[in-house]
């Protein structure tokens, strides 16, 4: 069976609540069938406006969203066939887990023996067999979780969506949460759109992710190119931790630039750079700079360590290097550690192509 | 070992319990003086003002008082078809001359009267032969008193007295119901077409009911508006809901008579419209629409309020999630919101019957013959005719009929399930 690669599609979305402001902006989106797609973003980014218009809960202003090649602007949210998980679950507290497993297949009539079987399987695929009589109001905040989205997917729906779903729960639970769901899609095959602003939950569960900021989506890839490969600065900032340099770009090759900083100069990966005396910003992952490299590498400059921050399995320094006292370090906490001191002088060295010269902030 | 079990003792040695009372008792202290006031303010208000009523409604004890020596002697009147023996007569005479000297005896002609019929001008008649000093105590009185009108030789007069020789007596809410005891103790009902106390109950359990289906019906769709509208539209929805709240009852109450009487605005708009024809316009006052229309206006705020706070609690998601799971409107409405806004529709709906079983002001200005409730007919009572004990009687009646419907509303809905706010 091959896969539809455009089974959910936004053509050239725009929405506006007030007429004045355009919370989505000119959305251009294909999701792959039995793809798990994240969006991405702050708050106030557009992803939930997206989120509730695919699901039909608002409408476009402009364009259209198909699913499955159809039109499905203006069907009714209720004949979408599309799953839903809500932020606070949203489960019906006058009816017990089995009512509400049900619900969806009692309003599509299906028939008793069948309802008990599939509601069975809904429960045993989130691990809550035997829940079935009790009330929402008796179960924990990850078993309402589970509920939830057992009742988003008893009906076999072509498309669940998840706005923030795990965002009331605890960090621990939030992270077995993270794995059971993608392990539910895995095993299910269903096409998933996640709504998180979370960047840690987008890059453990997803496929594909994108990034939102002010209506438009910033950069749309599989969780290791988003990290790794950021392509403006907003994208940098936002996943990850990042190291930046604010410069003008003097000198350009093809795969190379030299950018002047206030009292310096670096190399860097020209990314969104086209020609000398624009304005960049570098951006660099605390991972990818060495404490005395031993390999040769192109930048190469002594800094002062201001402030040392132990976090178990690394340890984290701040450096005052080339004129900013915001340069970050991580140091993997191993046996042959070093010996870490403020205000003492160390080496620090990275490669140019990790360092990317993208738009000025 | 055990007796360690049993009590667990603090590290000074007392005993848990012990030093756990002495902790909390200064709270206790201090939250009971908080109330107290409030106490005494309900005590003061309101349960005794009830006991007292119930006293009035079954105190008969004022002929008990007035004739001691006519009941003492009656004790001995075995044969009660036959006029009593010569020992009540003398007993009568004695207890009303003495009534006569304290200028007492009119009162007693009044309640006897209201026993049976025509006994005001037969005890005047015997007042005025006291006075005339024209009985002869030393010969039989029960020849003189029976010459003296022709009632005093019926037996049931002298049956009617013995009726009121108890010092309590039910009789005031056998009435209230269109019920008396007859001469024989037994009870009976009156007349059907003097049967009118029955009719305004019946009327006024249906008007009653009507408003609260009517409130229920306008307010459920106004407190969904309330709950769902945002915040600057639904501000300005609930001072309209709440001014008629802030207007006073009576204003109200007279506006409607403005809008609704023949001549008024609505008549006028039926016939400008070409709904009714100007020589025939409906009467929709001073009857029951006029009591309909206005109660469930004004007791309309009382329904909102409820189901608004109920409603105000429930998340715009579960309706979300209902249609996200393939419920329509309807269905995900009708097994999903409706439901979960029964606490406020039993509020509210108890409150508004509640209210419009008492009410009063309204249906007795825009209610006329047949619009009127039982509360106006307490008023009656209380005002005109000053029979105090009986308007207590029907009020405890009403008080009573209200418990009865908050028992059955605890047993159909529970009350655990209220939310009024």
């Amino acid at each position: 069976m091959s896969k539809n690669p455009e089974f959910v599609k936004f053509d050239k979305v725009d929405k506006s609540y007030d007429g004045k402001v355009l919370v989505v902006k000119d959305l251009q989106l294909d999701i792959a069938e039995g793809e798990f797609i994240t969006m991405l973003g702050p708050s106030g980014s557009g992803k939930t406006t997206c989120l509730m218009m695919l699901a039909g809960f608002e409408t476009p202003t402009h364009g259209e969203i198909l699913l499955d090649g159809n039109i499905i602007s203006n069907i009714p949210p209720h004949k979408r066939g599309i799953g839903m998980v809500f932020q606070n679950y949203a489960l019906f507290p006058h009816m017990t887990v089995y009512e509400n497993l049900a619900f969806p297949l009692r309003v599509r009539k299906v028939e008793k023996d069948e309802i008990d079987k599939k509601v069975d399987k809904a429960l045993s695929m989130v691990s809550l067999s035997g829940f079935e009589t009790r009330m929402p109001a008796q179960l924990s905040g990850g078993q309402q979780q589970r509920v939830a989205v057992a009742r988003a997917l008893v009906f076999d729906p072509a498309v669940v969506l998840m706005d923030e779903p795990l965002g009331a729960l605890d960090k621990n639970l939030r992270e077995s949460m993270q794995y059971e769901i993608k392990h539910i899609h895995e095993s299910i095959g269903v096409t998933v759109v996640y709504v998180t602003h979370d960047q840690s939950e987008a890059l453990t569960m997803s496929n594909r992710i994108a990034v939102f900021n002010d209506g438009k989506v910033q950069q749309l890839s599989n969780p290791a190119e988003l990290y790794e490969k950021p392509v403006n600065s907003f994208v940098a900032e936002f996943i990850g931790e990042n190291n930046t340099f604010n410069g003008e770009v003097v000198d350009i090759a093809k795969d190379k630039c030299k950018v002047k900083l206030a009292n310096s100069e670096i190399l860097a990966n020209p990314i969104s750079v086209k020609s000398k005396g624009e304005k960049t910003t570098v951006s660099l992952r605390p991972e990818r700079a060495l404490i005395n490299p031993t390999d040769k590498m192109d930048n190469m400059f002594t800094g002062k360590i201001e402030e040392v921050i132990y976090h178990g399995d690394h340890t984290r320094v701040r450096l005052n290097l080339l004129g900013s006292s915001e340069f970050i370090l991580k140091v993997p906490n191993s046996t042959s550690n070093l010996e870490l001191k403020v205000s003492q002088d160390i080496n620090i060295g990275w490669n140019s192509a990790d360092a990317r010269a993208l738009d000025p902030k | 070992m055990s007796s360690e079990t049993k009590q667990i003792l603090t590290t000074d040695g007392i005993p848990l319990e012990v030093s756990l009372k002495k902790a909390e008792k200064k709270n206790k202290i201090k939250a009971f003086l908080l109330v107290a006031p409030l106490l005494l303010f309900l005590v003061i208000t309101y349960i005794f003002p009830i006991g007292d009523m119930f006293m009035r409604s079954v105190d008969d004890r004022m002929v008990t008082n007035m004739l001691p020596k006519t009941f003492k002697a009656m004790e001995k009147w075995e044969n009660l078809d036959e006029l009593p023996p010569e020992e009540v007569y003398r007993g009568f005479y004695e207890d009303y001359k003495l009534l006569a000297e304290n200028q007492q005896h009119g009162k007693l002609g009044q309640r006897l009267n209201k026993e049976k019929n025509g006994f005001n001008t037969i005890t005047k008649k015997l007042f005025r032969q006291i006075k005339r000093k024209k009985i002869d105590e030393s010969a039989s009185l029960k020849e003189q008193i029976n010459k003296l009108h022709k009632r005093w030789r019926d037996v049931e007069y002298w049956q009617a007295i013995k009726r009121t020789a108890p010092p309590y007596t039910a009789s005031k809410y056998l009435k209230g119901m269109d019920m008396y005891f007859a001469a024989d103790g037994s009870i009976a009902q009156v007349d059907e077409d003097r049967r009118i106390h029955r009719i305004l109950w019946l009327r006024t359990l249906e008007i009653a009911f009507f408003v609260t289906l009517f409130c229920f019906f306008m307010g459920y769709p106004i407190a969904h508006l309330l709950a769902t509208l945002p915040m600057k539209y639904s501000n300005l929805l609930m001072i309209c809901v709440l001014l008629p709240f802030w207007t006073s009852l009576l204003v109200r109450t007279a506006s409607w008579m403005i809008l609704l009487q023949q001549q008024g605005i609505v008549n006028d708009f039926f016939v400008m419209i070409g709904l009714v024809a100007d020589d025939n316009r409906p009467e929709m006052m001073y009857n029951k629409v006029g009591t309909y229309v206005a109660m469930t206006q004004i007791l309309l705020p009382f329904m909102v309020l409820p189901l608004y706070s109920v409603m105000k609690t429930i998340s715009p998601s579960l309706m979300r999630a209902g249609k996200s799971l393939g419920g329509t409107p309807f269905v995900a409405f009708w097994k999903v919101y409706f439901p979960l806004t029964i606490p406020g529709i039993g509020a509210g709906c108890l409150l508004v019957f509640i209210l419009a079983i008492g009410y009063y002001i309204t249906p007795a200005l825009v209610g006329g013959a047949s619009g009127t409730l039982i509360s106006n007919q307490i008023a009656f009572h209380m005002k005109t005719t000053l029979d105090w004990s009986f308007a207590s009687a029907m009020g405890l009646m009403l008080l009573t009929g209200v418990l009865v419907i908050y028992w059955i509303y605890n047993k159909l809905v529970g009350v655990d399930n209220i939310k009024l706010g």
